[in-house]
């Protein structure tokens, strides 16, 4: 049976990367952040792909990386989602690690897992693995198009494209024109990328089994994340509640609140089981499919009604700007879209478990 | 210490010596005790080896390849779940000899008279009293001197009690302090004069609870389980094992409730809507990432983790039953407008599978409430695991014969 629990090792990866995002991811300097031109922590970035080899923990050892498994960068998604650090982690160190495993492209993979380049596979966040997602044109050796809603573009060095005759491209961001979204989620922002005539970009391979195999991980490994999301809504929320007091007693001592707040650490509670199976199935290839869908299916509505809940139970102060729930709230809701809506991944579970629709 | 080894040696070893297909069942069970393979984890000479609960698993494989007979711990489970443990870190050495072993190998039933119809969430202001023969019974502490003690009062909600040898019964044996200290806890033999148990008809027609009526029966003191007036206390091993043990069941996919409305979804196409269809994938997502949270809770108990997700798994399951099976009903259409049998019986164990949609959803019903109702349950979680402050007790300090009822 899949384990489900944390080893010593990813304890200690935990411990690491919190220690790290407490002492430079403080939420009220990621709202700050949130409000200039440059919503990426890209210092933060460095460090922990410098610093501490984060961004090459799927790529093996002789591509440069650190040849880890995702049960380990299930961990640290966990603890970037408990922080909202506004990093490329998921898109540049999973999506397009997984697009360039695919594809064999091993220099530009070396690249990504130093952390020296950021790089973004060209595919609308919202699409789910399973779908069909638009392509550039590719005519007389140059690539023209426009393609919306991809994540963390605006610091990409490298966009990985696919093109109308089935190939994956890697073009240098400098060569193309992007142009940031105004986005829901402001700590992962999508952007418009707009291709006029780039030449001259290297075709890594076939774009259809890179996506697939790159939003399949992504979803997986996504429900991690929202883990970490909704841990951290909760963590906060009972927190408030024994602290604040009306009609002379702690929030949290009503009944009321108490059952609410024991029915989402419920939820949580399973949430987690959910991503560790996830994890642990992409980790070892077996019943991957079934496992990445219930848990994507079962992490979306959890991730967005905790963090819907934390807001609610902070009473007034919920609903301001300067309280970071709202940046949960906005991550919760955008990741209930991200690779794939819960509706679309109960799809795809009646096709694999044989409980076909009417 | 134990290893595995060593335990598969043994097994071998009892195996060899009564044979499955030779042995009567009960001597093979009662065999399987006295070599210590019947729960690892008890101590030696009561069952076990004193070797890690994680083993017990090895110790099955072996038999089960074998085809050795089990002790049916579903229709056993009260004895299993709840009294043995207490028996075992409460009772005296008298106490485990006489009742452990027929207890494991099923040959005695044990069911639990704790509920009163004046006590079911709040449990502790139970009423049945228990006055010592000499009246010397008020007092917390040491067994003292006198006699016997004579029993009177109402339980109610006691599956098993028609089919009990012994009973685990919680007394009012001090009404003069507050309600959690006048408690004393015994072993009732159910079979003595003044024990009436009375069938409890159900919604689901059946009578799988009782009604048990106790008059003037005359429990020895050495039936006492732990001290006078802490029986609260020794009530608290027994709950606390009820919870773990609900939900221990290892189930693989689709093994549970969810099980048979896939099965009819996927055999008769005729019964499918798209609503239905919407409800059934979120309910399976639902019940496989439940079987996941199961999961991780015995791997966290085996790693020797605290798992405090075991006082969610029983909220989680009353649930689900209740949402798959009233989904069955309407996938059912015409049929679920139908119940197979509404005749009085007295089932030995629930069996949830064996009957209809109908059966399965009234019967669900319960399980937010035996056992713990989810209302005791969620705030058991809010206080004990997120430590949120407790429900105000106006009750606490007052003697319990001074509580309004």
């Amino acid at each position: 049976m899949t384990d489900l629990l944390y080893s010593e090792e990813e304890e200690a990866l935990r411990a690491a990367v919190r220690d790290l995002l407490t002492d430079h991811c403080a939420p009220a300097d990621v709202i700050v952040r949130t409000e200039s031109d440059a919503p990426h922590d890209v210092r933060l970035w460095k460090t922990l792909a410098d610093g501490m080899g984060l961004a090459g923990l799927l790529v093996p050892e002789e591509l440069g990386g650190q040849g880890a498994t995702h049960r380990e960068a299930a961990v640290v998604l966990e603890e970037l989602g408990r922080a909202v650090a506004p990093v490329p982690y998921l898109t540049s160190a999973v999506v397009a690690t997984e697009a360039l495993l695919e594809c064999g492209a091993g220099d530009l993979l070396a690249e990504l897992a130093s952390g020296t380049t950021i790089g973004v596979l060209a595919v609308g966040l919202h699409t789910a693995p399973g779908a069909g997602f638009p392509v550039v044109r590719l005519e007389g050796g140059a690539l023209h198009g426009e393609l919306t809603a991809i994540a963390d573009a605006t610091v990409a060095d490298v966009l990985l494209v696919p093109a109308d005759d089935g190939g994956l491209y890697a073009v240098p961001a400098s060569a193309t024109t992007i142009t940031a979204q105004v986005s829901l989620d402001l700590t992962r922002p999508v952007a418009h990328v707009a291709l006029e005539g780039v030449r001259g970009a290297h075709r890594l391979g076939d774009a259809e089994p890179a996506v697939r195999r790159a939003l399949h991980a992504a979803a997986g490994l996504l429900a991690s994340e929202q883990l970490g999301v909704a841990d951290w809504a909760l963590t906060e929320t009972v927190r408030y509640l024994k602290e604040r007091k009306q009609f002379n007693r702690p929030v949290g001592g009503f009944q009321a609140l108490k059952h609410r707040l024991a029915q989402l650490w419920l939820e949580v509670v399973s949430l987690r089981a959910a991503a560790r199976a996830a994890a642990d199935a992409l980790a070892t290839g077996e019943d991957t499919d079934i496992t990445v869908v219930v848990a994507q299916a079962y992490a979306a509505p959890v991730a967005v009604r905790v963090t819907e809940e934390a807001l609610q139970l902070h009473g007034g102060i919920g609903m301001t700007w300067e309280h970071p729930v709202h940046l949960y709230l906005k991550r919760a809701k955008a990741d209930s879209i991200a690779y794939g809506t819960a509706g679309t991944h109960r799809e795809a579970l009646a096709g694999l478990t044989g409980l076909q629709a009417p | 210490m134990t290893n595995a080894e060593e335990l598969i040696c043994r097994t071998r070893e009892l195996l060899k010596e009564h044979p499955p297909a030779g042995t009567a069942r009960l001597d093979f069970l009662r065999a399987r005790f006295d070599a210590g393979l019947a729960w690892v984890h008890y101590p030696e000479g009561l069952g076990g080896l004193d070797a890690p609960r994680s083993l017990q698993a090895v110790v099955d494989a072996e038999l089960e390849a074998a085809g050795a007979p089990d002790n049916d711990p579903r229709r056993i489970g009260i004895g299993l779940g709840m009294a043995a443990p207490t028996i075992l870190r409460y009772g005296t050495r008298e106490q485990r000899q006489r009742y452990l072993r027929p207890l494991w190998t099923g040959e005695e039933v044990w069911c639990q008279l704790f509920s009163e119809p004046g006590a079911g969430s709040d449990l502790a202001a139970l009423g049945t009293r228990a006055v010592r023969e000499d009246g010397s019974s008020s007092g917390t502490g040491g067994a003292g001197g006198g006699g016997d003690w004579v029993v009177n009062g109402q339980k109610v909600w006691t599956s098993s009690a028609h089919l009990a040898r012994w009973a685990i019964l919680i007394t009012r044996t001090d009404p003069d302090v507050p309600k959690h200290q006048g408690i004393t806890y015994f072993i009732c033999d159910m079979t003595d004069p003044g024990v009436e148990v009375r069938p409890l008809r159900q919604i689901t027609g059946e009578a799988e609870f009782n009604e048990v009526f106790l008059t003037g029966v005359r429990i020895p003191d050495s039936r006492r389980l732990g001290a006078i007036g802490d029986g609260w206390r020794v009530a608290q091993t027994t709950l606390m094992n009820e919870r773990v043990s609900i939900g221990g069941m290892r189930l693989p996919r689709e093994g549970g409730m969810i099980g048979p409305v896939a099965r009819t979804w996927r055999e008769r196409p005729g019964l499918r809507t798209h609503d239905l269809h919407q409800r059934l994938l979120k309910l399976w997502v639902e019940a496989e990432v439940s079987r996941f949270t199961a999961e991780r809770l015995r791997q966290q108990l085996a790693a020797g983790q605290p798992g405090y997700e075991g006082s969610g798994m029983k909220l989680a399951f009353a649930r689900l039953n209740q949402e798959i099976s009233g989904l069955e009903v309407e996938l059912r259409g015409e049929e679920g407008l139908l119940y197979d049998d509404w005749t009085m019986r007295r089932p030995e164990l629930v069996d949830f599978t064996g009957r209809d949609a109908g059966y399965r959803y009234l019967r669900s019903k319960g399980n937010s409430i035996e056992g713990g109702t989810s209302e005791v349950l969620l705030n058991i979680v809010a206080e004990r695991v997120l430590g949120l402050p407790p429900e105000p007790r106006t009750d606490k300090d007052v003697a319990w014969k001074d509580l309004a009822r």
